[in-house]
Formats: structure tokens, sequence, C-alpha cells
């Protein structure tokens, strides 16, 4: 618990114990089985409040990418440029993060990703990031 | 028979760097010269709308507005939904003139950006949009947003950094022809492609520029119009759309409130976007007027960059498109950025517009976006 980030909220904490316990977890519905992203106290698509959190197979597809060259904050002057992504989940919600072990040159959209939990260059965490599947280049569409 | 809106008088400050400048000065000056051009005075204001300032921070902005300028307003409200809120609020006061609400709207909006917040402090601002959570903590910052929306925009429709580039080259030469554009120097396809990396595919000349300055304006009924200095402008139709606050929560990366928003205005007015004359268009980044001018229905998917290329967006193109130059090189002080968007609208159809003026300009769009294309404000204004 001494990992979750201090900006974690009742309705958030579900998701941010699963990635201090290096797994990736998405509240879902026990009334219709939505699952949902960003978490909230409701089922945004059956109003029911029963929700559960479950964890997910942590593979996505890229969405989108950028490679971020001018830091929004001072602090975060160091880590560029960083890779910043949309990454579609198998689950069906989409997440942002960004993209480690990995160049922008090799990057596709649609490629196979799959989550890993760390600190980026941005000293906050563990966050959930991705990285390529099977570590290709291969897989883009 | 119902009172129709529109917009009998419109006021702008020097835009660019301007030490010394306020948000409440800027605001002042602006809604002075709107009131003005009106042919009224400040007493005969009865509704007030204000956006937000970022250097000037406060609960009751509007309010606050009316108390420096000195008036009472029976109503009074403000308004904050990023670069969709100055389209919103002449939306907003057409709205209250046509219920009988009011006679006169003030919207006036102002901040001091760039002098009052600095570069920096204008964009880890404006990076507070992202969602505190599950945005902020990667790195997000707006440009980076929109760098995610313009890569999946490219890999859709082929376009390229050439496509966004001749964006940034029509803005300017537009802006060249404006005497208070804050950057004027005619720049190439070449500069844009060479100018350095903000987030990747958008470079430093896709973006936006950071100014102070003020716009303002007087919605009031159309039975004043006779009575004006200047020809009035008719709020014809206007339209909204908001689908997400936050990027992760866009229902698509391709599809955007400005379809539906801008439907619902052209419905109202009973036109299309073929019989626009003259657009004025939200830029927050090249990409932004690329989306929109092809979600709008002004360009097939994929068309409006080869369309920019060939110059269909400047004076005597088929859409001449931010005339002013929008917020790439007219300026961008916040919400006054959007309503130097209606503001040059109005000048365009009352037939000021000088030097940059389409010729026999009688309708034209307004277009605002708020957020990473978030909130859609959409209005069609025409000649009385």
């Amino acid at each position: 618990m001494n990992d979750m980030p201090e900006f974690a909220t009742p309705e958030t904490q579900g998701f941010w114990e699963g990635c201090a316990a290096g797994e990736l977890r998405l509240q879902r519905c026990n009334d219709c089985s939505a699952w949902q992203f960003p978490p909230r106290a409701f089922c945004q698509t059956c109003r029911s409040n029963a929700l559960s959190w479950e964890p997910v197979t942590g593979r996505g597809r890229l969405a989108s990418f950028t490679e971020v060259h001018r830091a929004p904050l001072p602090e975060m002057r160091e880590a560029v440029p960083y890779l910043l992504a949309l990454v579609e989940l198998e689950e069906g919600p989409m997440m942002m993060s960004n993209l480690v072990d990995t160049d922008a040159s090799r990057l596709r959209l649609g490629m196979a990703l799959e989550a890993v939990f760390g600190r980026p260059g941005l000293k906050r965490g563990p966050l959930p990031l991705f990285r390529l599947r099977d570590g290709t280049a291969s897989e883009g569409t | 028979m119902k009172a129709r809106a529109i917009i009998a008088g419109v006021g702008d400050t020097a835009v660019g760097k301007l030490e010394g400048s306020s948000c409440l000065a800027l605001h002042a000056e602006a809604a002075a010269a709107a009131v003005a051009d009106a042919g009224l005075e400040s007493k005969d204001i009865d509704g007030v709308l204000c956006a937000y300032s970022m250097t000037m921070p406060h609960l009751m902005l509007a309010s606050v507005f009316s108390e420096h300028f000195g008036i009472t307003p029976s109503f009074s409200l403000a308004v904050q939904a990023g670069g969709a809120t100055a389209a919103i609020m002449v939306m907003q006061a057409a709205a209250l003139v046509e219920a009988g609400l009011c006679r006169n709207v003030l919207v006036v909006c102002g901040d001091n950006r760039l002098t009052g917040l600095s570069r920096d402090g204008a964009v880890a601002a404006l990076a507070q949009v992202g969602h505190p959570q599950f945005e902020q903590p990667f790195g997000f910052s707006v440009p980076a947003a929109y760098a995610l929306v313009a890569r999946a925009y490219m890999a859709e429709t082929g376009a390229t950094p050439e496509h966004l580039a001749a964006i940034a080259v029509t803005a300017r030469r537009h802006a060249g022809r404006h005497p208070k554009a804050q950057m004027r120097a005619p720049i190439t396809i070449d500069d844009v492609l060479d100018s350095r990396p903000i987030a990747t595919p958008l470079r430093l000349l896709d973006c936006c520029l950071v100014s102070d300055g003020g716009a303002a304006l007087v919605v009031g009924r159309s039975d004043m119009a006779r009575d004006l200095p200047r020809r009035a402008i008719s709020v014809l139709g206007t339209g909204q759309m908001n689908t997400h606050e936050h990027l992760v929560a866009a229902p698509s990366l391709s599809e955007f409130g400005c379809k539906a928003s801008a439907a619902q205005a052209f419905g109202r007015a009973g036109i299309g976007p073929g019989d626009i004359d003259v657009a004025e268009i939200y830029d927050s980044f090249t990409v932004t007027l690329l989306v929109e001018l092809e979600s709008i229905g002004f360009f097939a998917r994929g068309e409006a960059g080869p369309a920019a290329l060939e110059g269909a967006l400047d004076l005597g193109g088929t859409l001449p498109c931010n005339t002013h130059g929008g917020l790439l090189s007219f300026g961008h002080s916040g919400a006054a950025g959007g309503l130097f968007h209606v503001v040059e609208a109005v000048r365009q159809l009352r037939g000021d517009a000088a030097e940059r003026q389409v010729p026999n300009a009688e309708l034209a769009f307004v277009h605002g976006d708020g957020g990473i294309l978030s909130a859609h404000c959409s209005l069609v204004l025409g000649r009385v």
C-alpha cells in the first residue's frame, strides 16, 4: 500500500492497488458485465452500483502515439523525449500510457502491446506502462 | 413576432505581448469598444457573459468584470468550455435575446496569458485539462493529446506533414493582411517542417500562439438593427455537441462532436456548408482545423490537406478560412482567442475587412472546440 500514488481516491483505489501488485485491474459491472474505465462509483452502462475489480489480460493494441519533446511541467524536462500512447485494451476501454523498451521508429498503429508496471522517467508510480508484445515490430498493421 | 438575435457591435484590443496589460483591463477595453461600435452606452447593457481567466482565476469573473466596468446587469454568467467558450457565449447570448430575457448582452473575454503567465506557465496550466490520474501522470500535454489525434488522423486519411504545414502557412499569409496580428512574417512549408518537434508529428509552427489580448461583442434584438451605426449581423443558426472531456473517454479518434454541432447550426439556419462564403474555425493546432473542416462537411475525408496546399483556404480560394490569421498566427489569449474568430466573421460580413476582405461575403461559419475536440459550438452568421 505504500506504493499507492498520492492522487488515488476511494473510487480509483482498486486500480492502483492492482498496479502496486503488478496486475492491471478494471471495474466490471456485476449486473450487466460491462467493463469501464476510468473508474467511477456506478456503472455508466446500466447505472448499477454493484461493481467489482477484475484482473484483465493487460493486452491491447496501439491506437496512437506521440514522442513528446516539450515537457508540460518543468519537473518532466529530464524525461523528454518520451513516448505517450493511447492503448485500446482487449476488453474495450482506452488507456493513456507510456511505451517503454522501444523507440518511435519501430512503432506502427495497431501493434500488439502488453502492460508492464514501473516508473517512467516521470517519478510517479508504479504506473501501468506498455511495451510491444514479443518485442518485435512485425505485428503492425 | 419573435425577436431575432443580431450582433450589433464588436471590439478588440491589441494582440500579442502587451506589457502592463491585465485580465480586467483587457476586458474593459474590448467591452468599451464593442459597446461604442453598437452605438450604445454601458448602461444599456442588461446581460453580461464572461469566460474565465488563467492569470486572474476567480469564482465569479462575470461579477468581477461588471463591478470593474461599472454596470449592474440583470443577467450575468461566466462560461467555461475552453476553446468552445466564445461560440457558446454567442449562442447563449442569442438565446437570451430571443427568449426576451435581455435586450443587449455583452459578451467579453480577455487575458494576459503571455505576459501574466509565461509560455511555460501557460503550457503547465493547460496540461491540467488532462485526467489527473489517468492522463497527467504519463506526461500529458495539450499538444501531445492533439498529436495523438494527428497520428490517428494521418494514418486513416493518408494526410502528410506537408498537409498540416499548409494550414500553418495559410494562416500566416492571412495574418500578414491583418495589422493587429501577432505573427505576420511569411513562412514556408519547409519552415514548418524544420521547426522543432513539440510532440510528433506536431512541430512548433503546428501549434497556436500564446498571447495577451481581449475581444468583445454585443448581441441585441433585430428590431434595433435599423438604428445601428453599423450593419447588423444576424445569428442565423447555432449548434453544440459535447461528447467527452478526456481523450481516453472520446467515443472515437476520427469522428468528433463538430459534425453534430455544425449540422445543428446549418439545420437551424436552413443552409449547408456549400453556401458559406467565409469560415472562421478554431485552429489550436494545424490538425484541429483539418479534422474540423472535414468533419463539418466542407471537404471530404482526407481532402482538406491537399486542398489547403492548393490554396483553397486562402483569399480567393473555395473557402477562405481564418482570414485574420487564426490562433496560429493572429493570436490566442484564452477564451478571447475563440472570440477573435467571431469578431473577424462580423467584420467580413460587414465588408470591413480591408485588404483581407472576402468579396461579397454574406454567410459566415464560426466554430469553436474546447478540450481535446471535446466541446463543440458552431455559429452561422449572415448579413441582415
